[in-house]
């Protein structure tokens, strides 16, 4: 295996702007808003940005193709700026490409931005579309929770869980969700909610309700990444560094081979085993302080906590309900609001994620601070349950 | 004796009540409180002539992967999807017939069904074709608030002619054209437009049809009074009997025109009602099977020793069993395109079908052909020059494994209440197929509730999507559940 990532890169800055329903606010203000926020975190000019990377999902509406939308909205000093789509892992491809270029040398300084403008389409939900001209004339007329709803039903059969039993437990996600969303300013929505609400709203994507579902939001993340050596050299104490980026791309062994059972994600356990290889993690459920998870629908988020090895497989609901993954358990989950509250405007989720873990490791988490964390993970998954990218990162204070 | 090999038919299972649909007209149409008794077939949103033109020649041929020896098709159908694209091209697809193959659209009459029976024949007759595959299918539309929206019914017959069909030969035939105009529908209209009944009843049927009769008996040198069957589709009542009287054949020989179970499903009726004879006939048995319409043309049959092994898995008598009643009138005015409702922004999407790319993976579309792999056996749709065996990705092993007839569950579901569907919820997921292989596909014919992991489902060609900015249909196959399986299985337990 490579060497890895672990401790080679650190994040200078990162900002976030508001997420939710930005009538007020264009592609280009949304990338501004996030990307003045990390240029200031960070204390840095523009001209000592040696590249950037873009990610964002949609073309057809937004912002466009290419890396010129970037350049132009931040009025970059013409330097590369590369554009990465990666279903709704984007974010996390444009912090890689940052990071990786960072490491390798190429760049003193990189800087990652995502940013999606969904909300201007004319209706809620996703935009729907399918790849490319065949894949129009066979897969089935679908949204988003159609495809992920499609993990209830395995995993109900798999292991013998009711239907009502799992619906009880994906609203204890949406609800926990919800009352730590309440205390981010910056989140898309703010309101808790009870169980009830969740068990009794209406049904998108069966056994998916509307608060089984995320936020689709407009909105954009931004961080700025450098070595080390480069960071103290600034002046930056008590540093956050990269501990493990790794990616796992379907290959048809899900969707076309005679042996998975629709249950669970495939990548995203090995995504997650080579994620605490690269950073030295032997024990997650007591060495991970905390995590951002894709929690796109509350049962891909039920499921992740097995995939990513933190609960034991067909135990996850269970720690759900047993509030393992609250704001006071044992690995609090989806502290800022996650996908569900804070918002998801695709190509800047993974972003938005590690700038939570960001501000947590700093201590600057305000009413959501959690205590002394050591090892934040992200978890950003693209794609339908079958047919996935799957990002795995692990930040951590140097030296952890 | 060339004749009748295999045979086979389908209905949809929809039953709109004629009840439901007649008290709802009520109120304008007070006189088609008449008609209402029973039901009438009523396809599906996803189901047309040549989806339903499919269902009965599988029926027809079964679940075998051979049919290489079908050299000739003739698809009849009055509303065809196509005026110009070759409709039993697509169901030859479909069908995974050889490209050797002679096809050819019969239509403009509502007798175009036994036509092409008779081309079929005349050509194995011939020499002209080994075996010949004739499919019948009709799902005509009419306003709302008519008779004929009543009277009409959905369906398609299918029916395979060998040199030695021994399900029945032919003996006779008859034919007569002439431009009798007792509706016409013409090509840039939606609906028929009908002169008096009475007209066509005593000028047009009672004087066209009894000559072809006479002349289908007197080839065969058969009398009429030796007919055991005799099918003669028509939406007036006692009309069959009145002509049966006046030929000479016994009154018992009339057959249900299944009005009451089916309505009249066009140019198909006629083959409709031959293969429900053929399902309950013995062999030594006449049928006549006559059928009107610019003209008028008839057929004499003999039911031969083979015709019990020749039964279909499901044939009218199984299509007519395979029922679930429709009250919802407004359903079927929906489904039929004869109301302007609000399908909300997600119905925009750009349905624009790649031409080159449906001929480029045409068997895999249309015929449901994956892949096999020769040197591991694994078997995968769709079929790719690598193998996706995770421990074998062996390069340009594979080779065409048939999907469309082979058993089949659900591994994954949901109901998906926020996608466009013509009928919501719109249910699919996962369907694997016993032997490997599985599609991500949408799953037809279910309402809430139907559907779990592990149900038996089998696969239907159906209408995937109507561009109707461009008039072109797309096609392709979904699960539907196999409910004699399930219902077995539920037994079993």
């Amino acid at each position: 295996m490579a060497a890895g990532i672990r401790d080679k890169v650190a994040i200078l800055g990162m900002g976030c702007s508001k997420f939710g329903e930005r009538w007020d606010a264009g592609p280009e203000d949304l990338m501004v808003e996030a990307y003045l926020e990390a240029m200031t975190d960070a204390g840095i000019e523009q001209s000592q940005l040696d590249a950037a990377w873009f990610s964002t999902h949609i073309d057809e509406i937004g912002a466009g193709k290419g890396g010129t939308p970037l350049a132009m909205a931040l009025r970059l000093p013409n330097i590369a700026v590369t554009r990465v789509e990666n279903f709704c892992a984007s974010g996390s491809e444009a912090f890689r490409g940052a990071v990786y270029a960072v490491a390798a040398g190429a760049a003193d300084i990189a800087l990652a931005v995502g940013m999606e403008k969904l909300k201007d389409t004319g209706y809620g939900g996703l935009p729907t579309g399918q790849p490319g001209t065949l894949a129009p004339q066979v897969a089935p007329n679908g949204s988003a929770p159609g495809n992920f709803a499609q993990l209830a039903s395995a995993y109900r059969a798999k292991h013998g869980v009711s239907w009502d039993e799992l619906k009880r437990a994906i609203a204890h996600v949406s609800v926990k969700s919800h009352a730590n969303g309440a205390k981010n300013a910056k989140a898309h929505l703010r309101k808790p909610i009870t169980e009830e609400q969740a068990l009794n709203a209406p049904m998108i994507a069966d056994p998916l309700g509307l608060f089984d579902c995320c936020g689709v939001s407009d909105g954009a993340a931004a961080a700025i990444v450098t070595t080390p050596e480069i960071a103290r050299a600034l002046g930056k104490r008590d540093l956050v560094t990269v501990k493990a980026l790794q990616l796992s791309v379907s290959n048809g062994y899900e969707s076309q081979y005679n042996q998975w059972d629709g249950s669970y994600f495939h990548t995203a356990r090995i995504a997650a085993g080579k994620a605490y290889r690269e950073a030295g993690i032997e024990r997650p459920r007591e060495q991970i302080s905390m995590m951002e998870v894709h929690d796109c629908f509350s049962i891909t988020e039920l499921v992740t906590m097995e995939d990513l090895f933190i609960s034991p497989e067909g135990q996850g609901w269970r720690d759900v309900m047993d509030g393992f993954y609250d704001a006071d358990g044992g690995v609090p989950c989806q502290i800022d609001g996650g996908l569900k509250c804070f918002g998801h405007p695709i190509g800047a989720s993974g972003l938005r994620m590690l700038y939570e873990m960001y501000l947590q490791l700093q201590g600057r988490a305000g009413e959501r601070q959690l205590k002394d964390p050591v090892f934040g993970m992200t978890h950003n998954l693209g794609g339908s349950p079958s047919t996935n990218v799957c990002s795995v990162a692990i930040v951590g204070r140097e030296g952890a | 004796m060339v004749g009748i090999a295999a045979w086979g038919a389908y209905a949809p299972r929809l039953r709109l009540s004629r009840k439901a649909a007649a008290t709802a007209n009520a109120w304008v149409a007070p006189n088609l409180m008449g008609k209402a008794k029973g039901e009438r077939s009523m396809a599906n949103w996803d189901e047309d002539a040549l989806t339903m033109a499919v269902e009965a020649g599988r029926d027809a041929l079964g679940p075998g992967d051979d049919r290489s020896a079908i050299d000739s098709l003739y698809f009849a159908s009055t509303t065809a999807p196509f005026a110009d694209r070759l409709n039993a091209g697509v169901v030859a697809a479909a069908l995974t017939l050889e490209k050797q193959l002679s096809a050819t659209d019969v239509t403009g009459s509502q007798r175009c069904g036994l036509t092409a029976l008779a081309q079929a024949w005349i050509a194995v007759a011939g020499g002209g074709a080994a075996q010949s595959l004739v499919i019948a299918a009709d799902h005509r539309r009419a306003r709302a608030a008519s008779a004929q929206e009543l009277d009409f019914g959905d369906g398609a017959a299918a029916f395979l002619i060998t040199p030695d069909g021994g399900a029945a030969e032919v003996l006779g035939y008859g034919v007569v054209t002439d431009d009798f105009v007792d509706h016409f529908r013409s090509a840039d209209q939606e609906f028929d437009y009908s002169w008096e009944e009475r007209w066509i009843r005593d000028e047009g049927i009672a004087k066209l049809v009894p000559p072809v009769i006479a002349k289908a008996l007197a080839t065969a040198k058969v009398e009429a009074s030796a007919v055991t069957h005799f099918c003669f589709p028509s939406t007036f009542a006692g009309m069959a009997a009145t002509l049966a009287k006046g030929a000479g054949i016994p009154a018992e020989a009339v057959r249900d025109n299944l009005a009451s179970t089916l309505g009249e499903t066009g140019c198909a009726h006629a083959l409709v009602m031959l293969a429900h004879t053929l399902e309950q006939a013995k062999p030594g048995d006449l049928i006549l099977v006559a059928q009107f319409g610019q003209g008028a043309e008839a057929m004499l049959l003999k039911v031969g020793e083979g015709v019990a092994a020749a039964r279909p898995a499901r044939g009218v008598t199984g299509s007519l069993a395979d029922r679930k009643e429709e009250t919802n009138y407004l359903k079927f005015l929906f489904f039929n395109g004869l109301v302007e409702w609000e399908k909300g922004m997600r119905a925009e999407k750009d349905n624009k079908t790649a031409l080159t790319t449906l001929y480029r993976n045409s068997d895999q579309i249309l015929g449901l052909v994956g892949g096999r792999c020769r040197e591991t056996g694994v078997v995968q749709y769709p079929r790719t020059r690598i193998s996706v065996a995770p421990n074998n990705p062996a390069v340009d092993t594979q080779d065409p494994y048939k999907f469309a007839d082979r058993t089949a569950t659900i591994l994954t579901w949901s109901a998906d209440f926020l996608t466009y569907s013509m009928s919501p919820p719109n249910h699919y997921g996962t369907v694997v197929f016993e032997g490997g292989g599985r599609i991500f596909m949408d799953i037809t014919d279910v309402e809430q509730g139907d559907v779990e992991t592990g149900m038996a489902v089998r696969m239907a060609f159906r209408l995937k999507e109507v561009d109707e900015k461009r008039g072109f249909r797309r096609y392709f196959w979904k699960a539907v559940p196999d409910r004699t399986a399930n219902a077995q299985a539920l037994a079993a337990e």
